[in-house]
């Protein structure tokens, strides 16, 4: 697998060439949101707004109404708990084309609950007029600025940094509202979004060698929530959906498939594999483990569904490679 | 209208038909929020007459129904800006963070030929865009400054983009004190600041009073001005009801920085009655028994 570093970096200064609207902001955290190298380059259109997010979130609201793109750079986090009302009534009630560059989302960051975004798509797919995006991989990130770009309206990203995976062919942007099919089949269906997907991945692999057939999909868009294939997939299923998420357990990807299914009657059955509640400061993958969004607890959820015990262990899940796109 | 010239004693008159228009919807209903007219009426008569650069107005004369929430299918909503005219590189904006005088605002716009007098008979009515407290499609008002301590950010934003295009027309925005309570006006002022906003004035009716009382009884807010100065604004003090102390305030040059116009109001002026309530004045009942009296005082005005 090729990991990719600093694609947002890059991305960002590719991308404000083109729109010369794009203002970033930052709220003291732009060296580590991957602006740093924007700042240099476009020093007249990077806006430091200091440690006060509550401003820098109004006061972006009155630059988009004056035809600028404010782009604000911090922690996800910061993001939507300490500046919910900022966020709705200055830009979302509005529909203004803010977008929300949250970094580190869910346990992607050792920086202990205070850091840690948890339920930011469960709140923020309360608030209308709001788009959420939630990517995956190193090509997502390539991607995703131009969806927001099209949007025309309030967006949140939940942006990955530094090192990254490219999960998927870079000729192959994310696109909006549509899921990635990554591997088809009817028994089980896999719903997995940001850093979950790559877990996904290697446990689809050890799942498909034991027989079973599986529909896998990464999700990048979260609101709206409306995607055909997802609902088609759903009615599919032999045995149940399973979701897999870097976030809490209520409000997230789970919640939006359960109503999904409940509002289309299907009768398909849910197991949930997110965040149980606050996690605390630790590396990302003994958080995963701990807290159980990992490829093992997907086997086991899939054990759940089916009835049937499929011994894998950890071993057969470390062995699992992925191709590199860049390289092959 | 837009090209009317205004005397100290029209706008003073002005001021007066604000006071008692209000004085007038509080004895018909029952209460409103007739404190900030009281305080505020020399001040927004001072800035629709003598000191805001507007354009014609550019929304519909008479109330409409509420054209909707903003959204991707209805973006194109009558804006309550369209009351002060059409955006234009040398013209001023005029943002309301204190929305508890929406009512105060139709007045005023009514009373420079902004919108129709009669539209005032739908202030509050179910279904109109004359709402008691504003938002984006309220005559008057730029965005939803309900919530206290955002619009500052907005009006300010504003500035700062205006300035980046060059622009001449300055920005405007009218605050109550009670809000200056808000951590945001705060992280506001030291960022106007930073970014020498010179075409930012905020000015703001120092009425002292709050919901819970006297400003003074809830919060540290004073020195005001040695904290707006601190924070890097300029600032200058001026007695509210003084209409021309009001405009040559708002002229005060401010190289570099924005300006704070701290307006030093009373909630009862031109209604004696209320001085004996104060400092509870947020909102002003009249009850049956008391209104012969400030029915008087409506006859006299």
């Amino acid at each position: 697998m090729k990991i990719e570093v600093n694609t947002h970096e890059k991305n960002m200064i590719r991308f404000a060439a083109k729109h010369l609207e794009v203002l970033v902001l930052s709220a003291d955290l732009g060296s580590s949101c991957e602006v740093k190298q924007f700042r240099a380059t476009y020093p007249d259109r990077y806006l430091t707004m200091g440690i006060a997010e509550q401003n820098m979130c109004s006061w972006a609201a009155g630059l988009a109404r004056e035809g600028y793109r404010p782009f604000l750079h911090t922690f996800a986090v910061f993001l939507y708990r300490r500046i919910l009302d900022q966020l709705e009534m200055s830009v979302a009630y509005p529909n203004l084309p803010v977008v929300f560059v949250g970094f580190v989302p869910g346990i992607t960051t050792p920086g202990g609950v205070t850091h840690q975004s948890i339920n930011d798509v469960g709140v923020l797919r309360t608030v209308p007029n709001m788009t959420i995006f939630d990517v995956g991989d190193a090509t997502e990130i390539e991607g995703v600025l131009d969806l927001a770009w099209a949007c025309n309206g309030p967006v949140f990203i939940r942006m990955l940094r530094k090192e990254v995976p490219r999960l998927f062919p870079a000729s192959e942007p994310m696109q909006f509202n549509r899921a990635r099919v990554l591997s088809q089949g009817d028994d089980i269906l896999i719903l997995s979004s940001s850093i979950c997907t790559e877990e996904a991945m290697r446990a689809t692999q050890a799942l498909k060698e034991k027989g079973l057939s599986i529909q896998h999909m990464h999700v990048s868009t979260l609101k709206p929530f409306t995607d055909p294939t997802i609902l088609e997939a759903l009615k599919r299923t032999k045995y149940g959906v399973i979701t897999i998420e870097n976030q809490y357990e209520i409000g997230g990807l789970s919640s939006a498939v359960s109503e999904l299914i409940a509002e289309n009657g299907i009768g398909c059955r849910l197991r949930k594999i997110a965040l149980p509640g606050y996690p605390h400061g630790a590396s990302k993958m003994y958080l995963m483990k701990k807290y159980g969004i990992d490829a093992m607890h997907l086997v086991q959820a899939v054990e759940d569904l089916t009835g049937k015990s499929l011994a894998i262990t950890e071993a057969d899940l470390a062995e699992e490679r992925f191709v590199d796109f860049l390289e092959v | 209208m837009e090209s009317t010239t205004y005397t100290l004693a029209d706008t003073q008159k002005i001021a007066n038909q604000i006071r008692k228009q209000i004085l007038g919807i509080a004895i018909q209903s029952g209460g409103c929020y007739l404190a900030q007219a009281c305080s505020s009426a020399e001040i927004i008569a001072a800035l629709y007459t003598q000191i805001l650069n507007l354009g014609p107005s550019a929304g519909e004369w008479d109330a409409i129904p509420f054209p909707g929430v903003p959204g991707p299918d209805n973006m194109d909503y009558q804006r309550g800006s369209a009351y002060h005219g059409l955006p234009a590189p040398d013209k001023d904006r005029f943002f309301v963070s204190c929305c508890h005088y929406a009512s105060v605002i139709y007045c005023a716009l009514a009373a420079v030929g902004r919108i129709s007098p009669a539209a005032l008979e739908k202030f509050n009515v179910d279904g109109w865009n004359m709402e008691m407290i504003g938002a984006e499609h309220s005559p008057g008002f730029e965005n939803t400054a309900g919530s206290l301590g955002l619009t500052v950010s907005i009006a300010a934003g504003t500035a700062h983009a205006r300035k980046m295009k060059g622009e001449t027309g300055l920005v405007y925005c009218l605050m109550g004190d009670g809000e200056l309570q808000e951590g945001q006006t705060w992280e506001c002022v030291q960022a106007a600041g930073y970014y020498r906003l010179d075409n930012f004035v905020m000015v703001v009716d120092a009425n002292g009073q709050q919901v819970e009382g006297a400003i003074e009884d809830q919060m540290t807010e004073e020195p005001l001005a040695e904290r707006f100065r601190a924070f890097g604004a300029a600032c200058v003090t001026c007695d509210g009801h003084d209409i021309q102390a009001v405009i040559d305030a708002c002229r005060t040059e401010h190289p570099g920085k924005p300006l704070v116009v701290l307006c030093r109001t009373k909630g009862y002026t031109g209604v004696p009655p209320l001085e004996k309530r104060w400092p509870f004045l947020h909102f002003v009942r009249i009850s049956e028994a008391e209104k012969p009296e400030y029915q008087k005082i409506y006859d006299e005005m």
